[in-house]
């Protein structure tokens, strides 16, 4: 395991939803520490390809996904979180009738050696992520508090601060700032900068260029299932990229 | 919702949910029974001030809520079972077959238990293999799980009067500490051990979050189809132990055993706070529920009321106790 190993690779990962193929042959590798732009047109497949990283979609026979230069064959989301790999959903994957704390350890409780939970701890862990990284004071936010009583913003919040909370080594952030103030969005691409200085690695998927351009390192562009392009971001300005998005939209082809 | 935080964030120390938020839920539980409670005492003062009615609730009462609370988690997670009346006699019917066949009681015992929480187990691996809606495949199980007892039994009784069994009749249902039936104990016993199960516990959060948002509970890695096939072998466990309460309380093992338990049981769920809709609910407010629904019952009669209107009473009982989950819910979410 050379440390120049990808965080995660995926070789010739496809997924086909019935007759629909949402993904194709798509290769990709995300090197540690580093920031990689996931751009591409609605139905593009890029939630596909972040819920297929995840493992809550397995891939087609034949795909393959790697994790620090080792294939990984039994890989499920519970395995994914375990590695290293959080995601920051569009949807937020809350549970919103359920308290903070409760949402904030979802799927990895705190327990103690017996296996009882610590739901004290949980507590207090939550309320100080929360008030710390976060900056949130208001009201709604104590721990015992519903998801559903929270702005989005908040809830946006909720979100990272799990992804942030268990030290990941990929962070995935897919389409982060939908629905948020300009002062909330700004808090989320400082977020990413954080996840940068760290040393860790992340993908960001967004609609706005211009919050990925000046955030990311690498941008790859996702067209139809397939990886239509893929630019450092020494070799594009942003009118360029923006261009040859048209471009893809339009033909489907990134070359002129 | 967002207007509102900003008007609240004036002096926005956090601050835990209200009283009022919290609680609603179980003080409405509470408070239909303690109304309900004080009716009777007023229209049936003889029968309701003298102890004999509540020991009669506490022999009586266990017999659902024993089925009532783990009822409660397959609830939580949005599923319901229909099928526990048939394994409490399937169950039984192996602890009876069991013992005439070695004489071995605790044999007999674990074999109703092992039956019951495989025939749960199944249940639950055909909801979540198939994803076929609980609230239809429990009816073709629960038809089932009676068929294959009704024809292994020849559709006759068993009588449990054995002096070898007075050991185990006494456990489960004989009278300790002025007289309460000991089956209160074991309904309390299973509040206990479900309370813990459901709120400390990975799998009790489990459970909330798979009916809470079955979606976001599988993106962040909760295996939902295990939570749900747990659930329902639980509930197996318990209905076979239902069932050997039930029959050594009438030292009789009635092939129709069980019939009549199903609307007590599901109702005591919904009474007790527990959201039709998943994600929500508790099993203590299932043990209260339980004991309301078991007081209605005899309440209509010690009041000289026809027993007639008893299920009128029931009905509006319950009727009234959903909406009041609804109502409740809303403020909540306000």
């Amino acid at each position: 395991m050379s440390s120049n190993a990808p965080v995660i690779q995926l070789k010739n990962v496809s997924k086909t939803f019935g007759e629909v193929r949402s993904l194709s042959e798509v290769n990709l590798e995300i090197y540690p520490g580093e920031i990689v732009g996931l751009l591409g047109d609605n139905g593009a497949g890029k939630s596909t390809l972040v819920k297929t990283i995840m493992g809550f979609h397995k891939p087609d026979e034949g795909g393959e996904i790697w994790f620090k230069g080792e294939k990984i064959t039994d890989w499920s989301v519970a395995k994914a979180r375990d590695l290293g790999i959080e995601t920051i959903y569009q949807e937020r994957a809350l549970c919103e009738l359920q308290p903070i704390w409760r949402n904030m350890f979802m799927g990895r409780e705190i327990k103690n050696k017996i296996g009882r939970l610590d739901v004290k701890k949980m507590k207090s862990e939550a309320t100080r992520l929360m008030s710390e990284h976060m900056g949130f004071t208001s009201t709604a936010v104590h721990p015992d508090n519903a998801v559903l009583t929270m702005s989005g913003g908040e809830k946006q919040g909720v979100a990272i601060t799990r992804a942030l909370y268990f030290d990941a080594e990929l962070v995935i952030l897919d389409e982060p700032t939908v629905g948020l103030s300009l002062s909330e969005t700004k808090k989320t691409l400082d977020f990413v900068q954080n996840i940068k200085k760290s040393g860790r690695s992340a993908i960001f998927i967004d609609h706005n260029i211009f919050h990925i351009y000046p955030a990311v390192d690498r941008m790859i562009v996702l067209d139809r299932g397939k990886v239509a392009g893929n630019y450092k971001k020494s070799e594009i300005t942003m009118d360029e990229l923006i261009e040859s998005m048209y471009r893809v939209a339009r033909t489907g082809s990134i070359k002129e | 919702m967002s207007e509102k935080t900003e008007s609240k964030a004036k002096n926005n120390a956090a601050r835990p949910p209200s009283f009022w938020r919290r609680f609603g839920m179980q003080f409405g539980i509470w408070g239909v029974g303690i109304a309900m409670w004080l009716v009777f005492v007023v229209t049936a003062s003889e029968a309701f001030t003298s102890k004999d009615i509540y020991l009669a609730f506490a022999s009586s009462t266990p017999l659902f809520a024993l089925m009532a609370i783990p009822l409660t988690l397959i609830v939580i997670t949005g599923e319901i079972d229909l099928s526990f009346p048939s394994v409490m006699a399937l169950a039984t019917a192996t602890f009876a077959k069991i013992y005439s066949g070695t004489g071995n009681i605790w044999l007999g015992f674990l074999g109703a238990l092992i039956v019951g929480t495989l025939a749960g187990y199944f249940n639950g691996w055909l909801v979540t293999y198939f994803a076929i809606p609980s609230l239809v495949i429990t009816i073709g199980t629960g038809f089932l799980f009676r068929g294959i007892e009704l024809a292994w039994m020849n559709g006759t009784g068993v009588g449990l009067t054995d002096k070898e069994l007075s050991g185990v009749a006494n456990l489960l249902v004989g009278r300790s500490f002025f007289g309460i039936a000991n089956q209160f104990w074991w309904a309390v016993v299973a509040t206990i051990i479900l309370w813990f199960v459901l709120n400390r516990t990975q799998f009790g959060a489990h459970v909330f979050l798979t009916g809470d948002n079955k979606t976001s509970a599988q993106l962040m890695g909760v295996n939902v189809s295990r939570v749900k096939r747990r659930t329902f072998a639980i509930m197996g466990f318990f209905a076979a132990f239902a069932g050997l309460v039930a029959s050594f309380e009438v030292s009789y093992f009635w092939p129709t055993l069980g019939e009549g338990l199903l609307m007590n049981s599901i109702a005591s769920v919904f009474l007790g706070g527990t959201s039709v809709f998943g994600g929500i609910g508790t099993v203590t407010g299932t043990f209260v529920g339980s004991f309301i629904i078991g007081a209605i019952n005899a309440g209509i009669v010690a009041s000289g009321i026809n027993a007639f209107y008893t299920q009128v009473f029931f009905g509006l009982v319950i009727i009234l106790s959903v909406i009041m989950q609804a109502v409740i819910s809303k403020r909540i979410k306000r």
